[in-house]
């Protein structure tokens, strides 16, 4: 259990939102000319990394907005939150 | 040569205070090669080492754990056995492991606690009652044990449910699998160490993996913090952290890291002499020897490595138990902690080889490996010995995932995620 700070409603309890997995998943621009690795690729594979990890999370239970999260999987400390569409911090 | 346990021995050990014990397995130093290492020291790893000696005359082997034999999801699972998964693939696969387990103690010499005592998955919707019908005829096709409980059925299997049908999600039925139990977890970790051991397998604890040295389209052996070990079969079982051991050998896989959280209460007198589970809310409750009452909750939706879990997920899961036995309401809980479960897509394991020439995965068991562990050992050993997989796991490989071919037991995992 954690505090999010989302960045339209500011600091919420983390039971108020929901975790939508690896952020910056690019959808293939042309699904049609992919190879079936490179679905399996992008459908299924994850870093699923202990550490720094980048993912999306939605304020469900709030204003329902999708924004992106830079947290630390190996002990839950948020390092950063920006909106979808904002650059990545760099660290 | 080990001694054998039995009631003549536990007499002569008592004479002499129980302090002439043998040890139960060595604590060796990593030897410069091995034929072969597996990577995780759980109950899944050491039933793979086991089984490579035993079955597949693979003496030189190695386990490395990075902590203590059993320390990680062993010891934190709720203990449950059973077989009654829906898909044919997944019935093999289980039940091969049940019908191991059946024979376990004897064959270990070492008592597992292999308790009968039946579970049952409780039916709260329609939906429910259909998809449990389904998969007990789908079972019982497959020469599973199951059968369809009603309400009554189910109030007479376990007088302390509460069967009202005004309560928020009334019991409206339920299947049981006989056959299916629950066995005490340590035992089943330290019965396969001290079996491994016995036949000249090393295991060594403390031994964290750091790398995987790779040679070619093969492997060369795996850095870790007791040295280099040199190898060119490495089979890793490393549950939550599978996705960690893979990056180090360059691979990614479809799998995602989770809490997974168990409770257990202060202990009583029997109660409740069965395993019940329900998957729609999200509760199930089974008795130690103890006496404590194991509680399994859910896991979190995000990722993570902590080994905690959100108090929501407790208290949802508690909710759900105190509405179907209200005789609980007043029984204090007296341990809470998390696991880190390493979740496949289609809540299926995965068992297999990979592009990588002599490196094995056997991972993905997600929120119900314990119950698999013999049946796991067996198969990844026969998967490593012969570079080629079992007939009962040969659904449960990587290229799945790229094929199409999954093995979708979402239903029947019983545990949300």
């Amino acid at each position: 259990m954690f505090l999010i700070n989302c960045p339209f409603c500011g600091e919420r309890e983390q039971s108020e939102f929901k975790a939508g997995g690896e952020a910056h998943i690019v959808r293939p621009k042309q699904p049609t000319e992919l190879s079936d690795d490179e679905w399996a690729e992008y459908l299924f594979m994850r870093k699923n990394i202990k550490g720094i990890q980048f993912e999306r999370w939605n304020h469900i239970h709030g204003c329902r907005k999708w924004f992106n999260m830079v947290r630390d999987t190996s002990n839950d400390e948020i390092k950063a939150v920006y909106k979808m569409g904002e650059k990545p911090p760099v660290e | 040569m080990k001694n054998k346990y039995s009631i003549l021995s536990l007499f002569k050990n008592a004479l002499s205070y129980h302090e002439n014990w043998q040890r139960a397995w060595r604590d060796p130093e990593p030897k410069k090669e091995y034929d072969a290492v597996i990577i995780g020291g759980g109950g899944h790893g050491l039933a793979t080492a086991y089984y490579l000696a035993k079955k597949h005359d693979m003496k030189n082997i190695a386990v490395v754990e990075k902590g203590w034999i059993g320390g990680g999801n062993t010891g934190r699972n709720t203990t449950i056995i059973r077989s009654n998964y829906l898909w044919d693939a997944s019935a093999g696969l289980y039940d091969h492991a049940l019908k191991i387990w059946e024979g376990l103690s004897q064959e270990l010499n070492y008592n597992v606690m292999f308790s009968q005592r039946g579970v049952m998955n409780l039916a709260h919707n329609l939906q429910d009652v259909r998809d449990l019908k389904r998969r007990t005829h789908a079972n019982r096709l497959n020469g599973i044990d199951a059968v369809y409980l009603n309400t009554e059925q189910v109030k007479k299997f376990c007088p302390i449910i509460n069967t009202s049908p005004n309560i928020r999600y009334p019991v409206l039925g339920g299947t049981l699998q006989k056959r299916a139990g629950t066995a005490r977890h340590d035992a089943v970790a330290w019965g396969y160490a001290r079996g491994a051991d016995e036949m000249g397998v090393d295991i060594i604890q403390n031994c964290e993996v750091k790398g995987i040295k790779r040679n070619g389209d093969g492997v060369e052996g795996i850095e870790t913090t007791k040295g280099f070990i040199k190898t060119n079969k490495i089979g890793v079982v490393a549950a939550g952290h599978s996705s960690v051991v893979a990056n180090m050998a360059g691979l990614k896989l479809p799998l995602e890291s989770k809490p997974l959280q168990a409770l257990v209460s202060e202990p009583v007198k029997p109660i409740i002499d069965t395993v019940v589970m329900s998957n729609a809310v999200h509760a199930y409750v089974s008795q130690s020897d103890k006496g404590e009452l194991v509680i399994g909750a859910g896991t979190d939706d995000y990722v993570s490595y902590s080994q905690k879990g959100s108090h929501e997920i407790v208290e949802g899961t508690l909710n759900a138990i105190l509405e179907l036995y209200p005789i609980f309401s007043r029984m204090r809980m007296l341990r809470q902690w998390g696991g880190i479960v390493d979740i496949c897509p289609d809540a299926s394991p995965i068992i297999s080889k990979t592009s990588i020439k002599g490196l094995y995965f056997n991972c993905g068991w997600g929120t119900g490996g314990f119950k698999a562990t013999p049946g796991s050992g067996d198969l990844f050993a026969h998967t490593i010995a012969n570079d080629e997989p079992h007939k009962l796991n040969a659904a449960f490989n990587l290229n799945r995932f790229v094929s199409g071919d999954l093995v979708d037991e979402h239903g029947a995992a019983a545990v949300a995620h």
